[in-house]
């Protein structure tokens, strides 16, 4: 039995880790230089370039916008998402995918068990909620985007599809960063999805071919052996630490935190201020690689 | 969008029955286990005591107000307690216009159940004249954030805000006619507290699978049908007990879940009181809202 009371620590100022980033607040001034172009989060008023969230200026030749730190999600077609099923509706599925409106996935987007590719029947829609019901998680690709910001997504691939036993973590959607894959395998025992939404999905490691082999429909149901299910548990505190303490999150920073968490029980992972030593540990390796 | 509180696939739902019956837990607790806790009192200034406790990811803020009143004809020598819970939808979605309401009821009833015993708190200290004046001592809860098992995380705040509660000491007088007149001290530093030794904390036990854990978090509270709150005080006795969800439990069980709620309970009291009192010892600066 564990118990912890504490008295709240004031937040610690940490040396900064790089160059000091250009940080607005709504309001704040960015440039008042006219040749620049106006991108998201920032406004034009009196001719001078402004802020209208509160973030990290990031300028690309003349476009500049604010990445704001929290924030709901944007899509952006191609990003691989994580999502819950909220809805089943005619000939599709609503997606909540942390974004201002839920997403949709239509039926003509799946894959239909056992790979076969036909039109759509009255008979799939009537099936509809033996692939997918209320609550079921789903990885999927972001194929579209509507005119009022709704995101279509598409699971046309044996890598997405209907998620099974794991767990599911929120982080901001700003800490994932885009990378060319999202899928990792890790070398400790399990995969890992980061969505781009901020949803990640992390779940014992499945082998390929079983995946092929029943179309992605097919769930394990199978209890995960306790080995599997700590190093689970270990990389979703890992991970809740690494963004609590503003780290983004990719392969290696994930891997690194998990190797600086071994000297610990996985459930002291809870404790701030452990949390707080992984996030550093990790902090100072990623610094000492990169330069 | 929607919120995704509220559901849970059947894959996620078995990984986390399974892993409760491995005494692993999706974050690496075991059964018997919390999740850390920060307490903070006095930290709304207009209060007579307050307290903002955060367990995980629930956030409650607690406030006292002692105003006077007149006693319950049927206890003529004793003070009064209020309570009035608040779920804000800043919590959740789903406590938006009156949707808390219920939840809100719920909370402040196993409040009242447990004070409701003599032996808790000695309420004829509160008495200023017998049948006529006595303190009322309104206590105030705000539901800032809701992770998961809120009746525990609320009974703590209550008792350290209470233990954070000072009264200003009044003086009864009465003059020739024998009409008796209260004075205020006029010293604001004259005040008396109260003993808040054998207030109980309620801990929550959910009945997971086979077995039960205490401190659920909310993808846990989904998994569990069948809750059992047990007030406990310092000294291990039992001052309320109530049986919520629609699941049924068998008397044994009920047993055993009485007997590691009291177990966790007083440790859960001395932790608190240990805690309250290295900060009612220690100068530190207060962190507040904005830590």
């Amino acid at each position: 039995m564990a118990v912890h009371i504490t008295l709240p620590e004031s937040r610690k100022k940490s040396a900064a880790p790089d160059a000091p980033k250009h940080l607005v607040t709504p309001g704040d001034v960015i440039t008042t230089d006219t040749g620049y172009m106006r991108g998201h989060g920032t406004y034009m008023d009196d001719d001078k370039l402004k802020a209208s969230l509160a973030g990290v200026v990031e300028r690309v030749n003349k476009l500049i916008c604010v990445q704001p730190l929290k924030t709901r999600y944007n899509g952006e077609i191609g990003d691989v998402v994580v999502g819950r099923v909220t809805e089943v509706g005619q000939r599709r599925w609503r997606v909540d995918v942390n974004s201002r409106l839920d997403a949709v996935l239509m039926l003509s987007a799946v894959n239909l068990p056992g790979g076969e590719l036909r039109r759509r029947s009255a008979e799939d829609e009537l099936m509809m909620r033996e692939y997918l019901v209320e609550g079921d998680l789903i990885s999927a690709e972001v194929q579209a985007i509507f005119h009022d910001g709704a995101l279509s997504l598409h699971t046309r691939s044996l890598k997405y599809g209907k998620l099974a036993q794991g767990l599911m973590v929120q982080v901001s959607p700003s800490l994932v960063k885009r990378r060319k894959t999202h899928f990792h395998n890790l070398p400790c025992g399990a995969s890992v999805i980061l969505g781009n939404n901020g949803y990640v999905w992390i779940c014992p490691t499945v082998d390929d071919e079983k995946v092929e082999s029943s179309g992605g429909y097919e769930q394990d149901l199978e209890p995960v052996p306790s080995t599997d299910r700590e190093v689970i548990a270990r990389l979703r505190n890992c991970i809740l630490s690494l963004a609590t303490h503003k780290l983004m999150l990719y392969d290696t920073s994930v891997l690194y935190a998990y190797e600086a968490s071994r000297q610990y029980q996985v459930k002291d992972l809870l404790q701030p201020d452990i949390a707080e030593k992984v996030a550093d540990d990790t902090r100072q390796r990623l610094q000492m690689e990169s330069g | 969008m929607s919120s995704t509180l509220g559901v849970l696939s059947d894959a996620e739902r078995l990984f986390i029955v399974h892993g409760v019956q491995d005494d692993l837990r999706s974050d690496g607790r075991a059964c018997e286990d919390y999740r850390h806790v920060q307490v903070e009192t006095d930290v709304v200034s207009n209060t007579s005591g307050s307290a903002r406790l955060r367990l995980g990811n629930t956030d409650i803020l607690v406030g006292v107000k002692a105003e006077m009143g007149e006693p319950d004809p049927g206890r003529p020598k004793e003070g009064k307690l209020e309570f009035f819970v608040d779920c804000s939808a800043n919590a959740s979605p789903e406590f938006e216009g009156r949707g808390g309401e219920e939840l809100a009821i719920e909370v402040s009833n196993a409040l009242q159940r447990i004070f409701n015993s003599r032996s808790t708190l000695d309420l004829t200290a509160l008495c200023i004249i017998p049948e006529g004046q006595c303190w009322v001592l309104y206590v105030d809860v705000l539901v800032l954030e809701c992770g998961g098992n809120l009746f525990d995380a609320v009974s703590l705040a209550v008792k350290a805000a209470l233990f954070n509660t000072r009264i200003p000491t009044v003086v009864v007088t009465a003059d020739d006619e024998g009409q008796q007149e209260i004075e205020l001290s006029d010293d604001p530093y004259d005040v008396k507290r109260l003993d808040v030794d054998n207030v109980p904390l309620i801990v929550t036990l959910s009945k997971i699978g086979h077995r039960h854990v205490v401190d659920a978090s909310w993808e846990e509270e989904l998994c569990s049908l069948a809750r059992l709150t047990v007030g406990v005080t310092q000294k291990g006795t039992i001052a309320g007990l109530n049986k919520e969800g629609s699941g049924s439990l068998d008397p044994e069980s009920i047993y055993e879940m009485i007997e590691s709620g009291k177990k966790v309970g007083m440790v859960l009291n001395s932790r608190l009181k240990e805690a309250l009192e290295k900060e009612e010892n220690s100068k530190r600066e207060k962190i507040g809202f904005l830590g």
